[in-house]
């Protein structure tokens, strides 16, 4: 496995409801270089999953394009392995056959079997192998699709919120097991999270999506209200789509501690990005 | 264990009703005779060696005819729930035909088939397909769509998607589809013997009428009952196999 780079392109995606087109995305400029992890991070609704799904060819865009390594993406890619909100794993087949099912199709016999597991002590199920889905819990089961996403190689790794429903101390603990597992693989992430410190902890950079407001920052705040409601009255237009709203480098080489100062800098000001108000910004 | 056991107390209670029903005089033995009359018939039968054949010419019809109609149903109600084009084309006219009573079929089946094997299976076929073909595909038409995307996003489309994502998911639907096509496969079967045949359970019942022998008319209907139920458990047995390595 090698990681790859990952350049996207003037992304735009609409859907058409209800005879009405309607734009989540416009205008996706952002190149992930090979072996970076980057986070995309939004609000609900804005559009990040379906950047991610674009970038793995289970979804097109509207316009413009998505390259994997110089090649544009078409149809389900190869070089993409997706790791989703759920664990998805084949209820009827044992955790190694769920890991096996993202081997590559060359990939058989003795080669595979030791690279399954392989994949399955990387993330610590050696010994669950023969276990059912229903059988573990949700966070090992999350461990096995991630092992099921190793398993196919991927230059590039596309994470959907993939630690969003466990719960708290899990989540941490899969964060770890994330980035080590990056370390090992080299592999390129694309990370969407809606989670701020998982994104500072995880990510070389942090990319926000979200509706972007080019005069928000001369307007004053009767304008800006006097904006918002234009932009509520009149739907269908593209400004309800999302597009690149800010692009941070997050400082200091990984494995991150999660006390870091300068991190808690960056999270008050990222979570303020968000209409989230916190002590650090109140006070400033 | 003691559970199962309790399945034997209705029939049980239901023998030594009849038993006392038959014996307190209230009908006559020609409408209602006595279980021991009943075992008297099945031992007549047995020695004059009838009942094998009855048994086994009906048997053999169940299983052609759910054979033919089952495979029919999966190829078929695959095919309706894979596509909607197909959909869009076939369910509404197999849907119609579905609401055809079974006996509606037994003249145009005689006349068309003639009046051997074959009409008596192509009913059986025509009663096992429609449980087959619905459940198979609307287990299939309602097969988690996180899965399907699964196995899109590690490469599998066509027959590998078929083959590790649709067919593994609805394979329950589908064995409980097969136990519903052969239990209305025997529903048919009779409605096909009791029109122009000389051998089988539903010759006999028509034959125990004509002669005046209800205890044959009975015994007839609780071969067809424990039949029915001995087949359904053996399908069962081996539904219950593949589910546990399906689920």
């Amino acid at each position: 496995m090698s990681a790859v780079p990952l350049q996207i392109s003037g992304v735009g995606r609409e859907f058409a409801a209800r005879g009405r087109r309607h734009a989540v995305l416009s205008g996706i400029d952002l190149d992930v270089a090979a072996g970076e992890v980057v986070a995309l991070l939004g609000p609900s609704g804005c559009g990040k999953s379906t950047l991610l799904r674009i970038a793995g060819g289970l979804d097109r865009p509207t316009s413009g394009s998505v390259r994997v390594d110089g090649r544009e993406v078409r149809g389900i890619e190869p070089r993409c392995a997706v790791v989703f909100q759920e664990p998805r794993l084949l209820p009827w087949r044992t955790l190694e056959r769920n890991v096996a099912y993202g081997l590559p199709r060359d990939v058989t016999g003795e080669a595979a079997r030791a690279e399954v597991a392989h994949w399955l002590s990387v993330v610590g199920l050696g010994d669950f192998a023969g276990h059912r889905p229903r059988q573990v819990s949700g966070g090992m089961a999350q461990r096995a699709a991630l092992a099921r996403a190793l398993a196919r190689r991927p230059g590039v790794l596309l994470l959907d919120e993939p630690f969003a429903a466990l719960d708290a101390l899990t989540r941490l603990r899969m964060q770890d097991l994330l980035a080590e597992v990056q370390r090992e693989a080299g592999t390129t992430v694309l990370l969407v999270t809606h989670d701020v410190d998982e994104a500072l902890h995880l990510a070389d950079r942090v990319v926000l999506l979200g509706h972007t407001r080019p005069d928000e920052k001369a307007a004053t705040p009767d304008e800006k209200a006097a904006t918002s409601v234009e932009r509520t009255a009149t739907p269908g237009e593209t400004t309800g789509a999302s597009s690149v709203r800010l692009v941070l480098d997050v400082p200091g080489g990984r494995p991150r501690d999660r006390g870091d100062a300068t991190l808690a800098a960056l999270r008050s000001s990222l979570l303020a990005e968000l209409g989230v108000r916190t002590a650090a910004t109140a006070v400033s | 264990m003691t559970l199962r056991a309790v399945g034997v107390v209705l029939p049980v209670l239901l023998l030594a009703g009849w038993h006392l029903l038959a014996s307190a005089g209230i009908y006559s033995p020609a409408q209602l005779p006595p279980p021991g009359e009943v075992v008297t018939a099945l031992g007549e039968l047995v020695r004059r060696g009838e009942l094998w054949h009855h048994l086994a010419i009906s048997t053999q019809r169940v299983l052609i005819g759910f054979a033919a109609g089952s495979v029919l149903g999966l190829a078929l109600g695959g095919l309706v729930g894979l596509s909607r084009t197909v959909r869009a084309a076939l369910s509404p006219t197999i849907q119609a035909v579905r609401a055809v009573p079974s006996l509606a079929w037994v003249p145009l089946l005689l006349l068309w088939l003639g009046i051997g094997e074959t009409p008596k299976i192509v009913l059986v076929a025509i009663g096992a397909f429609f449980p087959v073909y619905t459940t198979v595909s609307a287990a299939l038409a309602h097969i988690d769509p996180h899965l399907i995307e699964v196995g899109r996003a590690y490469g599998r489309r066509g027959l590998p998607l078929l083959g590790t994502i649709l067919f593994p998911a609805a394979t329950p639907a589908i064995l409980s589809g097969l136990r519903l096509g052969l239990a209305q496969g025997w529903l048919f079967l009779v409605a096909a013997e009791l029109i122009a045949s000389s051998m089988g359970l539903g010759f006999l019942l028509i034959d125990s009428q004509n002669t005046g022998r209800t205890d044959v008319m009975l015994l007839a209907i609780i071969l067809l009952a424990v039949l029915g139920k001995l087949s359904d458990t053996l399908l069962s047995f081996g539904e219950n196999r593949l589910l546990a390595s399906f689920s």
